[in-house]
């Protein structure tokens, strides 16, 4: 298709596909970034944005679709091939060395020679040059493992757009830093903004997406949503747009009838650790499913963290029911009251992926009763199996490695190993993510299969129309504090959305 | 002062006062004889640690050199036994082949993604049982171009002798600092030390880089053993057993991070001379058992570990507080 109009955006992706074994991780998605414009790019944790980004630099293959440069088409081999066309990508953790020089980390690979030797003098000269355009007074001979991350997100700008020169693309760039320095960077972005620049901007504070942004666009599920101008959305659409609802009201299937009561089976008083999560309080009863709500980053990964010991929580008491207290500064401490935990990346905290179904199920249990008393092996078969059966994990036989099983099927083969050990307290986070539709309401029979037998969960998940499908109650966490509570009747997805969305704190319902 | 000095700096501290204990004890320390001593007896393993420093700072490891250094002597020895070639002509196809076998290793490191350890222990092996293939025993080196080589020097004030393989190595030595730290090259080995995913998203050809760095460690090992078969006049495939480790410890002694990403060859060669100064002492006290030096090395050794581990340890926490 010929593209004769003068408005050439200056990077374009259309029907962009990308396809990995057992999902559609990218589906037709289509992208413009105008010269001079911040256009940021949203989306949930596996909406694309990710995937839509290493296709653009060339680090994926695309499966289908186009990318144009000014209207040519071009099929970047990777970063370094990107960069020669233009295109400069900087990651959320610091692609610099930390062990070399600004000046050094500025100019590797490119560095002024003369008779082949480096001319130092030249190098920290030319780096001073490009940092001055920054506003950035720094010693260039100084490591950069010494900077602030700030400046080494600036100094990791400097160094693409040298580069580069014509598209920057931003992946959280402000992930670890403070507002001062946020307020530093966003300067930054700015004057490249006025240098012509086109810059695409990932990051999940939409604050900040508001307050930098022209235009975004939002992704779900590796489709594209829409592209709106930033000025003429507000926060509720956004998130509806992010999360998938209209605004409607969605009233809860079944179960409406449960009402906690009696006394609470564990109970978390000032729970919170500094930096992740606000103190909060939670009450967990017995054959009670909760539920967590929240953006990607709001600190739903960092509650269940805290409650299960993973990250040390530093105010606050635990207490079982009766009110005998509970010390939980490790994992190993909350396994003995009883928790279960299935993290969100089953890849890299869940299933260990070169053992066997068998071995992956009987962990748990095994570490529970003690490495001494090793369980037998005709037993761990006997679980494997049984669990195999009542989960319906497609397996050809218990001692297949995990990693040859789909995600779905990993999912359950953690469930499992946490039922092994028959928990009381079972937090899930994300447990629907990355698995096919099928897989995903046989999760959700068993997490309300569970409840019906007594077991308490903690479930966190983005897709709200599924916390409501199986939460007596749901909690709303924003900006890492719990802002709100929602029971029975009150558990809406418009509800969740408006908690979620409020820019202030107060209560929303 | 910049952080990244600090191992350098105390290498040379340690280095110094050493040598003012040694001298307080034995004036005679301080004279050119036995410094052109020093560098005579260490230049094989000055030579061999130049290799190692570039390595180690590309966060590998390479344990072949050993015994790369025994079958260079064995092969030029056997070389010159049975063939009418001059001994710069086998030198030249020793260095081929020593750096061919160095890029070989360099290679499967990269195309395997083995760990270093692995290979090169694998290299070790190889080269020590093709040094038994050619000999199993010490086969003497006579050449009239030996004896010129051998009684070559440079006479120093004070009378002492900086002989051919003792200038040699600081020749290796100026051209290694130089290609450290004025060459692409050079930049390239520190970046894939400090992190090899981040050099290669950064343009620093990763699989070219480790080829070079072994290849680099080969020819200087050939070298090392031609400098080696020059100071003993033989070549034997059991000879130089476990240099490779003394290479690493003047590394590590030299500042040199084991982790990668951060040392000086010129820190190597302080190493080298603290490692050398120990064993003078010992045969100038003359009551130590030689085993002494092995447990000062030792001690050493693990001081400067815990140096560098101190040091990641400040430095990450100051970058803790200043981001």
């Amino acid at each position: 298709m010929p593209q004769s109009d003068a408005s050439q955006p200056l990077l374009r992706a259309r029907g962009v596909r990308k396809i990995f074994p057992g999902t559609i991780a990218l589906d037709g998605v289509d992208f413009s970034l105008e010269a001079g414009e911040v256009h940021a790019l949203l989306g949930e944790n596996g909406a694309g944005k990710s995937t839509l980004i290493k296709c653009l630099t060339g680090a994926y293959r695309r499966d289908g679709g186009d990318i144009l440069l000014e209207g040519e088409i071009i099929n970047p081999k990777g970063t370094i091939d990107a960069q020669a066309y233009g295109i400069g990508t900087v990651y959320q953790e610091v692609n610099l060395l930390p062990n070399l020089t600004i000046a050094e980390n500025l100019s590797l690979g490119h560095q002024p020679t003369r008779f082949g030797m480096i001319s130092v003098r030249d190098m920290n000269r030319r780096a001073r040059e490009v940092l001055a355009n920054y506003d950035l007074s720094v010693d260039v001979t100084r490591n950069l493992g010494s900077c602030s991350v700030a400046v080494q997100q600036v100094i990791a700008i400097a160094r693409a757009v040298t580069l580069s020169g014509k598209v920057l693309i931003l992946d959280e760039p402000t992930a670890s830093l403070d507002s001062h320095e946020v307020g530093m960077l966003f300067d930054v972005i700015r004057s490249l903004k006025q240098r012509g620049l086109g810059i695409v901007f990932i990051s999940h504070f939409l604050d900040q997406i508001f307050e930098i942004s022209d235009r975004l666009t939002v992704l779900r599920n590796g489709r594209l949503v829409g592209t709106e101008t930033t000025s003429d959305i507000d926060r509720l659409r956004l998130v509806n747009l992010m999360l998938g609802r209209e605004l409607e009201e969605e009233i809860r299937p079944h179960g409406k009838d449960h009402t906690a009561t009696g006394e609470p089976r564990f109970s978390f008083t000032g729970f919170g650790r500094k930096g992740s999560i606000a103190p909060f309080d939670l009450a967990i009863h017995s054959g009670e499913v909760v539920g967590v709500a929240g953006l990607l980053g709001s600190g739903r990964t960092e509650t269940a963290e805290v409650l299960f010991g993973v990250s040390h929580h530093d105010s606050g008491v635990a207490s079982r029911g009766e009110g005998t207290d509970l010390h939980l500064k490790s994992p190993r401490d909350a396994i003995a009251a009883g928790f279960g935990f299935c993290p969100e990346d089953r890849k890299t905290d869940g299933v260990i992926a070169d053992l066997t179904v068998r071995e992956n199920i009987a962990l748990a249990l095994q570490a529970r009763i003690g490495w001494m008393r090793r369980i037998p092996d005709r037993e761990q078969r006997a679980m494997a199996n049984d669990y195999i059966r009542k989960l319906d994990i497609r397996t050809p036989d218990a001692e297949k490695p995990v990693g040859l099983l789909s995600g779905g099927n990993q999912q359950k083969v953690m469930l499992a190993r946490w039922l092994a050990t028959n928990p009381s307290f079972l937090i899930l986070d994300e447990p629907t993510r990355g698995i096919d539709v099928g897989a995903h309401a046989e999760i959700i029979r068993l997490i309300e299969d569970l409840c019906a037998q007594g077991m308490s969960l903690l479930v966190i998940s983005s897709e709200l129309d599924e916390l409501v499908a199986y939460s007596h109650r749901v909690i709303v966490v924003r900006d890492r504090h719990h802002v709100a509570e929602l029971v029975g009747n009150e558990i809406t997805t418009d509800n969740m959305v408006s908690a979620i969305a409020a820019p202030e704190k107060e209560t929303v319902i | 002062m910049n952080a990244r000095l600090l191992p350098l700096v105390a290498t040379l501290v340690i280095f110094l006062v050493a040598y003012a204990i040694c001298y307080a004890q034995y004036p005679v320390m301080l004279s050119t004889r036995v410094i052109g001593n020093l560098l005579t007896d260490n230049a094989f393993l000055g030579i061999v640690a130049v290799g190692m420093t570039f390595v180690i700072i590309s966060g590998g490891i390479d344990l072949s050199v050993g015994s790369v250094i025994a079958f260079s002597g064995v092969f030029i020895a056997v070389m010159l036994r049975d063939t009418a070639l001059h001994p710069m002509a086998v030198f030249a196809m020793l260095l081929v082949l020593t750096t061919l076998f160095g890029a070989a290793m360099g290679a499967t490191i990269h195309l395997l993604e083995m760990p270093p350890f692995i290979v090169t222990l694998a290299g070790m092996f190889l080269a020590r049982g093709m040094a038994y293939v050619l000999s199993i025993d010490a086969v003497p080196i006579t050449h009239d171009f030996y004896d010129q080589m051998q009684s070559m020097y440079w006479l120093m004030p004070g009378k002492g002798r900086l002989t051919l393989i003792g200038g040699l190595m600081l020749v290796v030595f100026i051209v290694g600092i130089g290609l450290a730290h004025r060459t692409r090259f050079g930049m390239n080995v520190y970046a894939v030390g400090g992190g090899a995913n981040t050099a290669a998203l950064m343009g620093v050809p990763l699989g070219r880089t480790t080829t070079a760095i072994y290849a680099f460690s080969g020819l200087l090992a050939g070298i090392a053993g031609i400098v080696f078969s020059i100071y003993t006049s033989a070549g034997y495939s059991l000879a130089t057993v476990g240099v490779e480790l003394d290479a690493i410890a003047a590394v590590v002694i030299g500042g040199t991070l084991l982790t990668g990403g951060s040392g000086f060859v010129a820190g190597t060669l302080i190493g080298v001379l603290i490692m050398g100064l120990i064993q003078t002492y010992i045969i100038f006290d003359g009551t130590l058992s030689s085993w002494w030096t092995k447990i000062l090395i030792g001690m050493l050794l693990f001081a400067f570990i815990v140096l560098q581990k101190g040091l990641v340890w400040t430095t990450g926490k100051k970058r803790a507080a200043g981001g």
